[in-house]
């Protein structure tokens, strides 16, 4: 039962990991809160869900939909933060922006899709028989947004650590202008930063679609605040905070069901998070200092 | 003057929506002016939603005791959540509020008392029009005179530089309390009267939906003026009822406005309005 | 009268001040030097508040402020300026002063704030002028127009003459001069000797954070150990 409930942790914990940590790289990199990460995982859901209508093989639908969803993050610099950045305009001015660009991908998103529910075709995956393996039973559904989340999440943990442009982000992160001293492109650093973050973001969104085997224009907004949750726990711009969060908070979840508890468990989430920010602000991983004088 | 009854016939619910939301859009300026982004005045609003209509439902109470009371508690609980959150800045300040935001949204859902998540229904519907735009006047009145006090000149220089502002001799931790506290008593007020206004009331109200909105009027508006806020709620709530014909694209035009806002006149529709009066008379 | 006595302030296990000792005497003048990183900005730190202290008591006229939070400091009556400037910028001239004047009952008027202007030597701003407007030396300047409005006791000059050209630091003397002779006490942390020469009564030099020397300004000038910790820092700052 416990073993069963822990597992159902890690497969839901996999998602918000992948949904948070573009969410706390922007925020690593830039301090910027992007509000707008929801809006464009909800995007990249729908985007997926209509080529996988259009006969799309599933993993080409969900590639499809993570790299549009890294465009839309390019975008969404350009128009919303690029301008703020050149005019030193802080960090809650493009906060604010964010939500705008999220207004506006939600207004285009319900004129194509309208406000109903859409179904997921899941090309056959979910008629797979369910797999038994000793206590605990899964989904090849389940299986694969788990496999697909891990691999993307070490993918970037690659790139980060291992590449010039990880490189580049992290020196970016550290101090933006003895980076640009050095010879960085900044611009060009932050469009593929963003290009990253968002991505993730949308494939956890096409997974997530996947998961429940529907696509809502409201789909983003639980994840949007839980996100916000997670970097806490992990620390504010801290990518392994924000996956070790993201687990801790799948965990959480499905143990406050398992313990009955369901109906609260927005409220426990949230509740750490707030003592946690009142508490020890730097999270369980962050090292700035996130308290300002 | 049959053409203005048809006209308030036809828009009564707009007209009364407008009104209430120019009030929450005050109460979150009244804390922005003090230099704090908390999000939590939707909360504030849902919590005095809930007791008035409570109070009236269940005890009966007239419309003014249930408002006045609704007010009182919305306001306690910005001053209690001012305490725990007083070391908190930007962002993180934003975040902790927005957190407490979703507590609140919990706990009505699953409260007995609130009717859970399908909330309440039958709440006596006497927020009438003069109600709600007679409030709106007092509470702009109001913040008129509050304007030209010593108050609205600690609360500007705690918005400008809290450090400098101890220097003067500014208790900056009762400052921003007392901005909080007060935002939470306007947004007690638009609350109770939503409640009054709408016979229904459920726990997404005033979710995290309404307070991005609330945010989006007063940035648009100009954060810093009474004024601007209130002209961004009413632009904004009738602009996406104006443009029906785009159908489901409609609210398309807040995102927009938002950002041309932000881009080119960053502070608002009121600095707008401001420069422009200057550029007339020179 | 301001008193501290055998204050100490430590810094994540660095004392950046200890054992100093000195007052400031109401119509006079102290100046605070010394090199670089002494501890003289530190000072007036613990003073007012922002700085907590490890040791010693501070008292404004026997009565003890350590340890009160810097607003209820400010009310007691010591006013300071800021080695970088921090005016309400965006604000007016107007809301600047005034602001100085907030602990005091009611409201100035635009007599007093005119007044004020005039005791800081910017008599030709505009009350309406936007105070990141004004020009550099201005900006000093509007900020002791503001730490006199809040009529204190104790007042606190953070190298007020920084940026100033000659001539204008000539007229500072003036200024600072004619606040003590208003009857108030002034500390003046100051780099520019002439400056301190001509306008201090009696100097205090911190080094390494404790108090080096005392006494007249000719004297600390003359003395050795003072001159031997100038030394690397630029001696012909005495000069």
């Amino acid at each position: 039962m416990i073993a069963q409930q822990l597992l159902n942790g890690l497969f839901l914990g996999a998602v918000y990991a992948l949904f948070a940590v573009g969410y706390t790289l922007v925020f690593g990199v830039l301090d910027i809160l992007n509000l707008a990460h929801a809006a464009i995982f909800t995007a990249a859901a729908f985007a997926a869900f209509s080529l996988a209508l259009a006969g799309w093989p599933l993993p080409l639908a969900f590639l499809a939909g993570a790299v549009l969803a890294g465009l839309i993050g390019i975008l969404l610099d350009r128009v919303a933060f690029a301008p703020l950045r050149a005019r030193n305009a802080g960090t809650l001015v493009p906060l604010i922006s964010s939500i705008g660009v999220a207004i506006i991908i939600g207004a285009i998103l319900r004129g194509i899709y309208g406000v109903d529910e859409k179904h997921f075709t899941t090309g056959g995956l979910d008629t797979a028989p369910a797999i038994h393996l000793g206590p605990v039973t899964f989904t090849t559904v389940e299986l694969a947004i788990f496999f697909s989340a891990i691999a993307l999440m070490l993918g970037l943990s690659y790139v980060l650590r291992s590449t010039t442009l990880g490189r580049r982000i992290r020196a970016v992160a550290e101090d933006r202008v003895a980076a640009a001293l050095l010879g960085v492109d900044l611009e060009r650093t932050i469009a593929a930063t963003f290009f990253i973050a968002s991505g993730l973001g949308g494939a956890a969104g096409v997974l997530t679609g996947l998961e429940y085997n529907s696509v809502t224009l409201d789909m983003g907004g639980p994840i949007e605040l839980k996100g916000l949750a997670v970097i806490i726990l992990g620390g504010m711009g801290s990518v392994t905070g924000a996956v070790v969060g993201g687990f801790i908070l799948g965990a959480v979840e499905t143990l406050a069901i398992a313990y009955g508890l369901s109906p609260w468990r927005d409220a426990i989430v949230f509740g750490v998070m707030f003592v946690l920010l009142v508490a020890r602000p730097t999270g369980l991983f962050g090292k700035r200092a996130l308290r300002q004088a | 003057m049959t053409t203005l009854a048809d006209f308030y016939a036809k828009h009564s619910r707009l007209i009364d929506q407008i009104g209430v939301n120019a009030l929450l859009a005050l109460s979150l300026s009244v804390s922005l002016q003090a230099g704090q982004l908390a999000l939590a005045q939707a909360a504030f609003a849902g919590i005095a939603a809930y007791v008035s209509a409570i109070l009236a439902m269940n005890a009966h109470w007239p419309l003014l005791a249930t408002i006045v009371v609704a007010m009182l508690v919305a306001s306690a609980v910005a001053a209690v959540l001012a305490y725990p959150v007083r070391r908190l800045r930007g962002v993180f300040l934003a975040i902790a509020t927005i957190g407490f935001g979703e507590i609140v949204r919990v706990f009505a859902n699953n409260l007995k008392i609130t009717g859970g998540a399908e909330g309440l229904s039958g709440i006596p519907n006497d927020a009438t029009t003069p109600v709600i735009y007679g409030s709106l006047a007092v509470v702009a009145i109001a913040l008129f005179f509050l304007s030209r006090t010593k108050f609205a000149l600690a609360v500007a220089l705690v918005r400008e530089d809290e450090y400098a502002a101890r220097g003067v001799g500014i208790d900056v931790g009762a400052i921003r309390t007392l901005s909080l506290a007060l935002g939470g008593a306007i947004a007690g007020l638009a609350g109770a009267l939503y409640a009054h206004a709408s016979f229904f009331l459920t726990p997404g109200d005033f979710g995290f939906a309404r307070m991005e909105q609330i945010l989006v009027w007063c940035v648009v508006g100009g954060v810093t003026s009474p004024l601007g806020a209130v002209l961004g709620a009413a632009l904004l709530s009738i602009l996406p009822e104006a443009i029906r014909f785009l159908a489901d694209y409609r609210e398309i035009s807040n995102g927009i406005i938002l950002l041309a806002v932000i881009l080119f006149a960053p502070g608002g529709l009121a600095s707008l309005w401001r420069r422009g009066v200057v550029r007339v008379r020179s | 009268m301001l008193t501290l006595e055998n204050i100490g302030v430590r810094y994540g296990g660095v004392d950046a001040l200890r054992d100093v000792s000195l007052s400031v005497e109401p119509n006079r003048v102290l100046g605070l030097i010394g090199p670089n990183g002494a501890g003289k900005t530190t000072l007036i730190n613990a003073t007012t508040g922002l700085a907590p202290l490890a040791s010693g008591t501070i008292a404004l006229d026997g009565k003890r402020i350590d340890g009160l939070p810097p607003h209820r400091i400010a009310r007691a009556g010591i006013a300071r300026t800021y080695q970088n400037i921090r005016l309400f910028g965006a604000l007016d001239v107007r809301a600047n002063l005034a602001a100085g004047a907030f602990p005091r009952p009611g409201r100035p008027t635009t007599a007093e704030l005119t007044a004020l202007l005039a005791r800081a030597g910017i008599v030709h701003v505009d009350l309406t002028a936007q105070a990141n407007s004004l020009a550099y030396g201005d900006q000093r300047r509007l900020e002791i127009g503001r730490a006199l409005a809040a009529a204190p006791a104790v007042i606190m000059l953070d190298e007020p003459a920084a940026g100033m050209n000659p001539s204008e630091t000539t007229r500072l003397v003036d200024t600072i001069r004619a606040i003590a002779a208003a009857g108030i006490a002034v500390l003046l942390i100051e780099h520019d000797m002439t400056l301190v020469r001509a306008a201090c009564d009696s100097v205090v030099v911190l080094s390494f954070g404790e108090v080096i020397a005392r006494g007249t300004p000719s004297e600390v000038a003359r003395d050795p150990i003072v001159v031997e910790a100038y030394l690397g820092t630029g001696a012909e700052a005495l000069a």
